[in-house]
């Protein structure tokens, strides 16, 4: 795909000038404008630009928060609480970012979805969405440590909480819990450089993103057949076909957005986070952030000892192994056919998998007793058995569907049933509408 | 004779060597004071010891004092809390060591050396935090009457030691003494 050449001629003196010493223009040219993209992509494709733009208005509303905000243990839930009361606009830049937040982990949900479904980890790509799972991983502490920043109940609990996992590492565990909070509680000095890193490491997701679009850009797309691209006719320049189609995408993303912001902005959040944090008092449940759910019922579904494995370190090497199983998918998954579409019983228990995630962040929502433990034990054996079981031996037993030739083939068989012009037949290739 | 004659491992050897542990250990150097900057300052260790009065506290009371930014639950238990205890096998027990900073780290978690000692053994000194992950457990409540955390439900006896439930160890005994008879002094 990118090995073509460049196509871009300047046409102004200014251009040529430019172009002979920093050929920025020709790379934005490149890589946007005559870049080739599979022709039959679908909306499921469109949240790599959607979460570019959460990530740029996260770290703008951040910014701007972080001028008003105070990160001292006396100060910062009042300085929250005037930004939402004295700053001008404050209350919409600050529920902006807190909905961004919760915004942002549903696009790289979809999007995490969409590369599990239709194989798009598989070579060439290991590297790319190797480098999807460090940025998620950053996300994952961006979200946690901003969350710590109002100072409310469950900032002060969720944090208590979360560099608890520490202590259970055998010798050196409460030493490292030290370190990271800089006392032997969640207290100033935790809350100050939890502002300072919740400042840097979005940053750091930019130049993460930078390499995962070079890594995108050198073995092209992935596209719903998972073929590759052979010929011409399986693409079509990134403006304006893929760029309208992102546009769209964004813009009805961001309409739910906006719903969220306006009409309904603590529905996300928790109630308790609104209370001033006490150290000396717990709430009666803790619940992280609800894109940590998933995780925190895998830690609390091992309640019990795995040989010298404590049930403490047994729950939080689930809960790191439930994110850590994500790099080698790449080489869990055996099978030749990337794209689930052709690959009848990957799909059922793709399904199976996507609800089983949202059935354990359910359980993460709920107190961890009675028949919820059970639930979530069952629910945790299917999400590593997923991994570990049904994507290595499937790719050796399953029969995958008759594969089409190419990419074009793929979409005028589609096509053909439907009709010329036929809308269901204009979203999967822009070329055919009319 | 060119240089590549001369035997190994030769001068240049040595010298890329030397100067590659050199820089190992610079960087080394150079990246301690980020990290040891990050441990518990001069401040937060200089509160480390609090004397409590517990005058007030008459059987079945319990207050709760802020030790290095963490409650300490201290109770003055009753004599069936006490009995209850006591009636516990030490092979019950989830956790049978002690976990007592005043005594040997293998001492084990009988009624006795939880407390205060011979003689004081209605009073329970200890951290107020659940092992687990380090909620605040609620008192006088759970299937055992001692403490519950809400957080991953784990059930304390009137020991503080843990029955059931994720948390791995009893709820540790700081360092502490009576100074005098109504006054602890903790760490």
């Amino acid at each position: 795909m990118s090995e073509g050449h460049s196509t871009y001629t300047p046409k102004t003196g200014l251009g040529r000038w430019f172009d002979a010493r920093m050929p920025l223009p020709r790379l934005v040219y490149d890589s946007f404008i005559a870049y080739p993209v599979p022709r039959n992509l679908n909306y499921a494709w469109t949240f790599g630009g959607i979460l570019s733009i959460m990530l740029v208005a996260q770290i703008l509303t951040g910014i701007v928060l972080a001028m008003h905000y105070a990160a001292d243990t006396h100060l910062a839930f009042g300085s929250v609480e005037k930004i939402m009361r004295d700053v001008n606009s404050g209350w919409l830049l600050r529920y902006l970012h807190s909905n961004g937040a919760s915004f942002f982990f549903i696009a790289v949900y979809v999007h995490i979805f969409r590369g599990l479904y239709y194989g798009s980890y598989k070579a060439p790509r290991e590297l790319l969405w190797i480098l999807g799972c460090i940025i998620y991983l950053l996300m994952m502490a961006t979200g946690f440590m901003g969350y710590v920043l109002p100072w409310g109940q469950m900032s002060f609990w969720g944090a208590t909480v979360i560099t608890g996992f520490f202590t259970a590492i055998p010798l050196v565990g409460t030493w490292i819990q030290e370190l990271l909070l800089g006392g032997f509680a969640v207290d100033n000095p935790t809350l100050n450089r939890f502002f300072a890193l919740h400042y840097l490491l979005p940053f750091m997701i930019a130049g993460v993103v930078v390499l995962h679009v070079w890594a995108l850009h050198v073995t092209g797309q992935n596209n719903p057949t998972g073929i590759e691209v052979k010929s011409k006719t399986d693409t079509v320049a990134f403006t304006p076909y893929a760029t309208i189609k992102d546009a769209l995408g964004m813009i009805v993303f961001l309409l739910v957005f906006a719903y969220f912001v306006f009409y309904m902005p603590n529905y996300l959040g928790h109630p308790d986070n609104y209370t001033v944090a006490n150290p000396l008092k717990t709430p009666a449940h803790i619940v992280p952030e609800w894109y940590f759910l998933p995780f925190y019922a895998i830690l609390r579904a091992i309640t019990f000892n795995i040989g010298p494995i404590n049930s403490k370190l047994g729950g939080v090497l689930a809960m790191f192994g439930a994110i850590a199983v994500l790099f080698v998918v790449p080489w869990l998954d055996t099978s030749k056919v990337r794209s689930a579409v052709y690959r009848p019983w990957y799909k059922l228990f793709f399904w199976i998998f996507a609800a089983n995630a949202i059935f354990l962040g359910w359980l993460g929502s709920r107190p961890a007793e009675g028949s919820y433990v059970v639930m979530a034990q069952i629910a945790t054996l299917y999400y590593f058995a997923f991994f570990l079981v049904i994507m290595p031996l499937l790719g050796l037993i399953e029969t995958p569907r008759r594969l089409p030739n190419s990419i074009t083939e793929a979409v005028l068989e589609k096509n053909k049933g439907a009709g010329g012009g036929h809308p269901a037949g204009a979203t999967a290739s822009p070329e055919t509408r009319g | 004779m060119s240089a590549t004659d001369i035997e190994d491992p030769n001068r240049r050897d040595f010298l890329y060597i030397a100067t590659g542990m050199a820089g190992v250990v610079g960087a080394g150097a150079v990246a301690w004071p980020f990290i040891d900057q990050m441990r518990p300052d001069a401040s937060t260790l200089a509160l480390s010891t609090v004397e409590v009065d517990v005058s007030s506290l008459t059987p079945g009371m319990s207050l709760t004092a802020k030790w290095r930014g963490k409650p300490v639950f201290i109770r003055n238990r009753t004599a069936d809390e006490i009995e209850a205890a006591k009636a516990v096998k030490l092979d019950e027990l989830k956790d049978p060591l002690a976990r007592n900073a005043n005594l040997a780290s293998d001492a084990p978690a009988n009624d006795l050396d939880r407390t205060a000692g011979e003689g004081k053994e209605n009073w329970l000194v200890m951290v107020g935090v659940c092992t687990h992950l380090g909620c605040i457990p609620l008192g006088q409540q759970g299937d055992f009457g001692g403490w519950f955390c809400p957080c991953h439900g784990s059930h304390y006896d009137t020991a503080g030691r843990v029955r059931k439930g994720p948390a791995p160890e009893n709820m540790a005994v700081p360092v502490f003494e009576f100074v005098s008879d109504t006054k602890i002094r903790i760490g």
